[in-house]
């Protein structure tokens, strides 16, 4: 048998959500913050740590100095109609089951949600992983499976394991249309701005968990401004702010991983070269709410364009903007907050979203909604 | 014969057969067993009715199956406006081709839970429809019974009246997501799917002033408290530790990103009391078994009117949302 | 983005390279396809959407928790 493991629930979920050490940070941040007499701005660029900030509340001990701005790290909510379009126009097409990841059902493209699809006839399925596709695919041998592949660089060698499976197994029967984003580059737009607002960032856990550290290296250089690598628990989070307060203490930029347990400088190799195998930059994706961004998303390399959906069924190719009020773009680049938006809670609510924002339960208005309305309405 | 076929619901002497070997011999009863076109019974003061339709997938779960689902659900549903259940009906609509044994097994829950509700059916129904009209089974009931505890009301909530729940939250919901749609995860995890009436029957009889009670079915444990904040005008206020989730829930909300109070409960409520007769309360429960995990979960004040608000263990407030449609996968 | 959490092997299948997770008494299969280290059962790994992506590393998920608590533990005492 091996070693005994010191690790356990206890202290990987309880000790990492516990009270005393969150506030005894709390407290940290407080000694470390009173020699500093500016405002500190962080940019959160993960979703799911937008949703840990508004769950536990951390923003309400946290001083008044520290500002988190949600940044556009929700692939749910940065997918642009027209791509939602795309999955709609397939789904209806004849002998095609269409598979996608849980919330992507919900949100809503120009004909309505994968939910309205699939009450006009479309046979849609969620899967809990990509793999559950071949299942799928096995027991329908004579229908079209699209997998509506969305995600960040944590989500992308999944849907490469995918394809290996499927080759490896000789299945013609899965084709994908891929949505694959990628963190670094939106990060450096938002930050190259003129007026950003931005001091410094929290990176994400699970992204660098695949990707490593190293792909924030250059951004930290270029325009000088600290970025810490997270852990996904609330703990995680305090202790990343601690350490961004402590760099503007010590007057350092740095580049600190906070996220240990899993994170390393390089990352995940055997991930990474799953990701080169089947994928390559795309030229550009258009991020709802932010616009074209050169080099941030993938595309099937031209090997596999018999699995490429896009090539395969008649999709229109035009762009679709968001209704006039909604200001997630500016949202997402941290010059405003949902409160700002006069649609927020309106007529703009995570039942009926208008904007990328409210898409999603990671998006910043819909975590504003469901966690921090009373602080204004 | 081991299938239902479209004759079992013809009238015919397959239907009579149905009758009396499954049904009358489960739920036999003098009036029942008469087979009138309408059951006659007494009804002496205030009484309460309510309807509900079964349709749930999978017809079987672990801790129960449609048939007790079915009587639980309605039984609760008065036990919740303080009646005793007393009569029920119930119609059956069963797809060509339903096996016959599972349908006694339903056929015997229901029968077992009427017995702890000391319920009786009086009238019932059954319709075939060929395959494919229907998705296996659908059951209505009906249920009426007599109020012995009256003047419950959603909007009677006031300050200081302290949240107590009857056992921990969210099985029913987490158990029968986990079973269906390709999630592929296993627990041991039960239902939770009971009947409420024993309950409510032990606190109304330890005299507990209960201004407002109701089973956390659908949107769970936040649709019924942001429901009361609204309509008492009162902010209800939880503290997030002692609300009781079982661990084997904490750990299917972990992975597919729920929150424990969306989640459906079958044989749970909350319910708002008297300040001074809480601990009472949750004591009274909990000489019960299924009211093992009874606690006290959070207070009524007016800090921020119809709105329910999470106290977390670093003292931080959030809102307690409700849950947006259909429950789905935060996967991304 | 990208929800995940830590899991603990309790099986491991070399043919099908997969291993079973417990989640606080929900298990589920993962996958073995991305992980780049081996492991064994009772190690701890991180799970992405039926993928085990990273071995939870001992050492440092311990010592910022260790750090605090005792700090915490000191301040008792006085
Ligand atoms: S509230 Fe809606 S419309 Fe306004 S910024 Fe957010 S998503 Fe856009």
């Amino acid at each position: 048998m091996n070693k005994k493991s010191k690790l356990s629930f206890s202290l990987l979920l309880d000790d990492y959500r516990d009270s005393h050490i969150i506030k005894k940070i709390a407290e940290r941040i407080d000694q470390s913050i009173a020699g500093i007499d500016r405002k500190i701005r962080i940019m959160e660029v993960c979703g799911g740590h937008t949703h840990i900030i508004a769950k536990y509340g951390l923003e309400q001990i946290l001083p008044e100095t520290i500002e988190f701005i949600h940044g556009p790290g929700c692939p749910v909510c940065i997918m642009p109609k027209e791509r939602i379009d795309h999955a709609y126009i397939m789904s209806l097409e004849k002998d095609v089951i269409l598979v996608s990841l849980g919330d992507m059902m919900r949100v809503p493209g120009s004909y309505g949600s994968l939910f309205d699809a699939r009450a006009k006839g479309a046979d849609i399925r969620f899967v809990y992983s990509p793999l559950d596709t071949l299942d799928i695919a096995k027991e329908n041998p004579d229908k079209r499976i699209v997998f509506f592949a969305i995600g960040f660089e944590t989500t992308t060698p999944m849907t490469a394991a995918l394809i290996e499976r499927q080759i490896k197994e000789s299945l013609k029967n899965i084709l994908y249309h891929i949505n694959h984003v990628t963190v670094p580059e939106p990060m450096e737009v938002v930050v190259s701005e003129d007026d950003s607002n931005i001091d410094a960032f929290i990176a994400p856990s699970h992204v660098s968990v695949i990707t490593g550290a190293k792909i924030y290296q250059p951004i930290v250089n270029k325009y000088k401004i600290p970025i810490v690598v997270s852990g996904f628990e609330p703990v995680d989070v305090m202790e990343s702010v601690r350490m961004i307060v402590q760099q503007f203490a010590d007057n350092r930029a740095e580049l600190e991983i906070e996220y240990k347990r899993g994170v390393t400088t390089e990352g995940n190799i055997k991930a990474q070269k799953m990701i080169d195998k089947y994928f390559e930059k795309d030229d550009f994706f258009r991020w709802r709410g932010v616009g074209d961004i050169p080099q941030s998303s993938y595309r099937l390399r031209s090997e596999y364009s018999y699995l490429n959906a896009e090539l395969i069924f008649d999709l229109p190719d035009n762009s679709i903007d968001d209704h006039k009020l909604c200001m997630c773009g500016d949202i997402l680049k941290g010059k405003a907050k949902p409160f700002d938006c006069k649609a927020f809670g309106k007529t703009c609510t995570p039942g009926k979203p208008l904007g990328a924002c409210m898409v999603s339960d990671e998006g910043s208005c819909a975590a504003y909604y469901r966690y921090g309305r009373f602080n204004k309405i | 014969m081991k299938e239902i076929l479209l004759e079992h619901g013809g009238g015919g002497e397959s239907t009579g057969k149905l009758i009396n070997d499954i049904f009358l011999e489960a739920f036999s009863n003098e009036t029942l067993n008469k087979l009138e076109d309408a059951s006659p019974f007494f009804a002496d003061g205030k009484m309460a009715m309510t309807t509900d339709s079964y349709t749930v997938n999978p017809v079987f779960f672990s801790g129960g199956n449609i048939g007790k689902l079915s009587i639980c659900g309605t039984c609760n549903d008065l036990a919740m406006m303080g009646a005793k259940p007393g009569y029920i009906s119930c119609g059956f609509i069963i797809e060509e081709g339903f096996g016959i044994d599972e349908l006694k097994t339903i056929v015997k829950s229901m029968s077992e839970e009427l017995k702890k509700n000391n319920a009786v059916i009086i009238t019932g129904d059954t319709k075939v429809v060929p395959r494919g009209n229907a998705d296996k089974i659908y059951i209505n009931t009906t249920g009426v019974g007599e109020i012995v505890y009256d003047g419950l009301s959603s909007s009677g909530i006031g300050e200081g009246d302290m949240i107590v729940v009857s056992n921990s939250i969210g099985e029913h919901g987490a158990h029968i997501f986990v079973m269906r749609e390709g999630i592929n995860i296993k627990s041991d995890l039960k239902s939770d799917c009971r009947s409420l009436w024993p309950l409510v029957d032990l606190l109304i009889k330890a005299g507990i002033r209960i201004k407002a009670i109701r089973d956390a079915t659908r949107g769970g444990l936040s649709a019924v408290l942001n429901e009361w904040a609204r309509q008492s005008n009162v902010c209800i206020k939880l503290k997030e530790e002692l609300i009781p989730v079982k661990r084997e829930v904490k750990g299917i909300c972990e992975l597919l990103g729920f929150e424990p109070y969306h989640l459906a409960c079958e044989g749970t409520f909350v319910m708002a009391v008297d300040r001074e007769d809480a601990d009472k309360a949750v004591e009274a429960m909990r000489s019960h078994e299924y009211g093992s995990n009874a606690a006290v979960i959070g207070t009524v004040d007016s800090e921020f009117i119809s709105k329910a608000v999470l106290e977390t263990g670093i003292g931080t407030k959030r809102i307690l949302d409700i849950p947006a449609g259909v429950l789905l996968p935060r996967i991304c | 983005m990208c929800l995940a959490i830590p899991s603990k092997v309790i099986e491991i299948d070399h043919e099908m390279n997969s291993i079973t997770v417990d989640t606080m008494g929900a298990a589920r299969s993962a996958s073995l396809d991305l992980l780049p280290e081996p492991v064994e059962i009772g190690d701890y790994v991180i799970l992405h959407v039926g993928f085990a992506i990273r071995k939870v590393d001992e050492k440092s998920a311990i010592e910022v928790i260790d750090y605090y608590n005792e700090i915490l533990a000191d301040e008792q005492e006085e």
